[in-house]
């Protein structure tokens, strides 16, 4: 016997697969007729196979506990999560409109700050900012953008729209996952891309490798090179990854070296070797340890003199995170209106700022509703959760809050959107989820077909996060006109 | 190439080779048992000694019988030259040199780590399984030696693989050789003419070499004969010289290598004249130990030149 949309109970939020009515959506439609033809032992066993698959290809990753580091397996549920092609498109040109603001905003941060003098976002923002980085003034990178790549986290809302939840503009991770899910699902459930609708997202590699390229513009061949912080680090397979699908070098610090002549050099066995372009998955204060951490044993002497020079690319550029702040993401439609003059393509989340009395008055009051994030924190971590929270937490952070209000924000708690996903052996019930598209912008756009799409596989949660217990699932953009 | 990645090369392929002898090794010690009257008795322990662990078997195990052997060998995973050990030391490597190497060596690697674990839990170190398991292993280890051979672009990287996996196969050749001097040696067999060779027999199949002798040297298996083989045949690809001239080739086509071709020449591991080894007791197994000690400084070599880039 076959799944039973009817007894899977959706309507508390939006979700993706199966409408108020217990019906598929347009494109989930051929996927949810698929799943129901299938018995529940054959689930179990695509979701087996799926398992098998991720042991094999050694998909991992690492979390840190304090028993030292552990390689997990990459947790993947079967059921993938469609999205029209239609409703995409509309979505993609938002997040290039985005990112172009967002780059335009940090050049003009460290060059005339003409934003702030004309009054649209205050002087605050970057006087305490944690990632406004002295040393990138005056500085004019290639095609004068600083972040490259960026991963931006989207939801959908009871009302079936998307909204940025937040923007990655350091070293987002995840493109790996979102381009090993689908390999896996192309082995577990080959059926349903005999249809050719739902579009491939494998172009990404060949599109980073390209905005990387373009950022070395006098040569043609230039050497380009990933920059990890070793094995250690958890996105260290992604690294390999990229490096693989690109066929460039993964290099560590030690494996680079400033010339005399502020070039880069990487050590080969043939001697040293020029570095044009460095895509470095290390944070800025690891790059260079004559300029930021002097304890750094990551990253390399004298790189950020090479940089300012112009002799070597970094994706993405140092000081890019100063736009990666939850308080700069408050005044991020009002960044798009001035730069570009454009309304936003996709809203925000609707936000408070403790730095304001009255906002955040308001968040106080309002505590147990809202979610409250510091500014600068990835991963999940350092935020409050309204209402899944004790008084002793919610006491505790208004604590923080009045402390350094600059470095809260809160938001409404949102019914994010939920998908059917596998529970036990053979059961499918709603999971929430959230999306992360990955965006380029060198001489061109990019933006990934759909993303990587991360679940909170436990009932009820929000948290998506992998390092906290998330799940993820493939994401597929669907044309529906596809006959 | 980086350095450390050649480094890692290099180690990912004299580990893979060192994963395939050990397996090698263990089938055809349990094939010997076999063949040998009861009570001639041959030592486990042999297989220690010829990997130079005695001090690290005697820390973990009081009895050396075949049950603690083999499981040293294989699966005791805090035995730094075990086959569980040496597996994960690929992986490792490989993890660290995913960017260079094809894609699905990663994958191949993976499988076979799974399959190793998976199967020395369900017990297959025993005698009754334990040949079907080393098979596998044997195989897939061949797997991806084709795989990467047929696959990997023949440049710089593929001459670090093959430095690796020639070293480490010319290193074992002499391990498996002079095990077997040292097995005769312990025993007194004048009664029984056929021990010899069975024990020689054996030692050909530990290098998957008896099919190549037969056609080349002689039907009947001699000690002599079997030594001057797996020492000097210029044809067979897991004899020392064969390994050698593979190594020297691969250096010449290496950046810089060219500046460490006298040095390595100068070590004069194929040409020293096999003859003295008419006689097989010590003056062999001298010449076995000399042999790694070359190999060794061969490895030192390498080094200095390619590794250690400051």
């Amino acid at each position: 016997m076959g799944i039973n949309w009817k007894e899977y109970q959706a309507n508390f939020f939006y979700d993706e697969l199966i409408n108020e009515n217990s019906n598929a959506r347009l494109p989930a439609k051929r996927l949810a007729s698929y799943l129901q033809s299938l018995n529940q032992n054959e689930l179990q066993r695509r979701q087996q196979l799926a398992d098998t698959a991720i042991q094999d290809m050694g998909i991992t990753f690492t979390v840190y506990t304090e028993e030292g580091n552990i390689d997990r397996s990459w947790p993947f549920d079967i059921i993938p999560r469609p999205i029209s092609a239609k409703q995409w498109s509309v979505t993609a040109d938002g997040l290039k409109q985005r990112l172009q603001a967002l780059n335009l905003f940090i050049d003009d941060l460290y060059h005339d700050q003409k934003i702030i003098k004309d009054g649209i976002v205050p002087r605050h923002i970057i006087e305490n900012s944690a990632n406004f980085r002295k040393e990138c003034v005056g500085i004019s990178p290639p095609h004068n953008v600083w972040a490259h790549i960026c991963g931006t986290d989207l939801v959908r809302d009871g009302d079936g729209e998307f909204y940025v939840l937040e923007d990655n503009l350091r070293v987002p991770s995840g493109v790996s996952y979102m381009l090993e899910n689908r390999s896996i699902t192309k082995r577990v459930l080959p059926e349903l891309f005999e249809q050719g609708n739902i579009l491939p997202v494998s172009d990404y590699s060949n599109q980073l490798f390209n905005t990387l390229s373009d950022l070395a513009p006098h040569t043609d061949k230039p050497e380009i090179v990933i920059l990890t912080p070793g094995i250690y680090n958890s996105a260290y397979f992604e690294h390999a990854f990229l490096a693989q699908q690109m066929g460039v070098e993964l290099v560590e610090g030690s494996d680079l070296s400033v010339g005399k002549n502020g070039y880069v050099y990487m050590k080969t066995i043939s001697g040293f070797e020029k570095v044009d372009v460095i895509y470095r998955r290390i944070d800025d204060l690891f790059l260079d340890p004559t300029v930021f951490n002097k304890d750094s044993v990551l990253g390399v002497p004298g790189l950020m003199k090479a940089w300012q020079s112009g002799k070597v690319a970094l994706a993405n550029a140092p000081g890019a995170g100063v736009a990666d702040d939850k308080v700069v993401y408050a005044y991020v439609p009002q960044i798009i209106k001035y730069y570009l003059d454009e309304d936003p393509v996709i809203s925000n989340v609707e936000t408070f700022l403790c730095s304001d009395k009255k906002q955040r008055d308001y968040v106080i009051k309002n505590i147990a509703e809202l979610v409250v994030k510091p500014a600068n924190e990835s991963g999940g971590y350092g935020m409050l959760v309204g209402p899944h929270s004790t008084k002793k937490e919610q006491s505790e952070f208004i604590e923080l809050i009045k402390k350094n209000p600059r470095n809260y924000i809160g938001q409404p708690t949102l019914s994010l959107s939920t998908a059917p996903t596998l529970v036990g052996a053979d059961k499918l019930e709603p999971r929430h989820l959230d999306l992360r598209p990955f965006v380029l912008q060198g001489k061109s756009s990019y933006v990934t077909t759909g993303g990587l799409t991360r679940v909170a596989m436990k009932k009820g949660s929000l948290v998506v996060n992998s390092s906290q217990g998330g799940g993820s699932k493939d994401t597929w953009i669907v044309d529906t006109e596809v006959k | 190439m980086l350095s450390r990645v050649a480094e890692r090369i290099y180690w990912t392929s004299r580990y893979l080779q060192r994963v395939e002898s050990s397996a090698r090794l263990v089938n055809v010690y349990t094939n010997l048992l076999m063949d040998l009257p009861k009570d001639i008795n041959i030592s486990w322990f042999n297989l220690v000694t010829l990997n130079n662990a005695e001090s690290e078997y005697e820390t973990r195990y009081k009895i050396k019988d075949e049950r603690n052997v083999v499981k040293f060998i294989v699966a005791d995973d805090t035995n730094p030259s075990s086959l569980l050990v040496s597996l994960s030391m690929v992986r490792e490597n490989l993890r660290t040199t995913r960017d260079v190497m094809p894609e699905n060596a990663w994958e191949l690697i993976n499988e076979l780590t799974t399959f190793a674990h998976q199967s020395i839990k369900e017990g297959g170190l025993n005698r009754g399984k334990r040949h079907e398991f080393l098979t596998q292993v044997i195989n897939q280890c061949q797997l991806m030696q084709g795989y990467i051979a047929s696959t990997l672009s023949h440049d710089e990287v593929w001459d670090m693989w093959c430095i690796g996996r020639d070293l480490e196969c010319a290193d074992m050749s002499t391990r498996i050789l002079d095990a077997g001097a040292n097995l005769l040696l312990a025993q007194d067999y004048k009664e029984k003419s056929h021990v010899p060779l069975v024990v020689w027999g054996n030692v050909l199949r530990s290098s998957g070499a008896d099919h190549a002798y037969r056609r080349n040297v002689a039907a009947s298996v001699k000690g002599a004969k079997v030594a001057n083989f797996l020492i000097s045949d210029p044809h067979f690809p897991r004899s020392v010289h064969y390994c050698i001239n593979s190594i020297e080739g691969a250096v010449k086509r290496l950046p810089k290598g060219r500046k460490i071709m006298s040095a390595v020449k100068s070590l004069n591991i194929t040409k020293e004249s096999p003859e003295i080894i008419n006689e097989l007791d010590y003056p062999l197994s001298n010449y076995c130990n000399d042999l790694q000690l070359k190999l060794d400084q061969l490895h030192s070599i390498f080094t200095l030149n390619w590794f250690s880039v400051k």
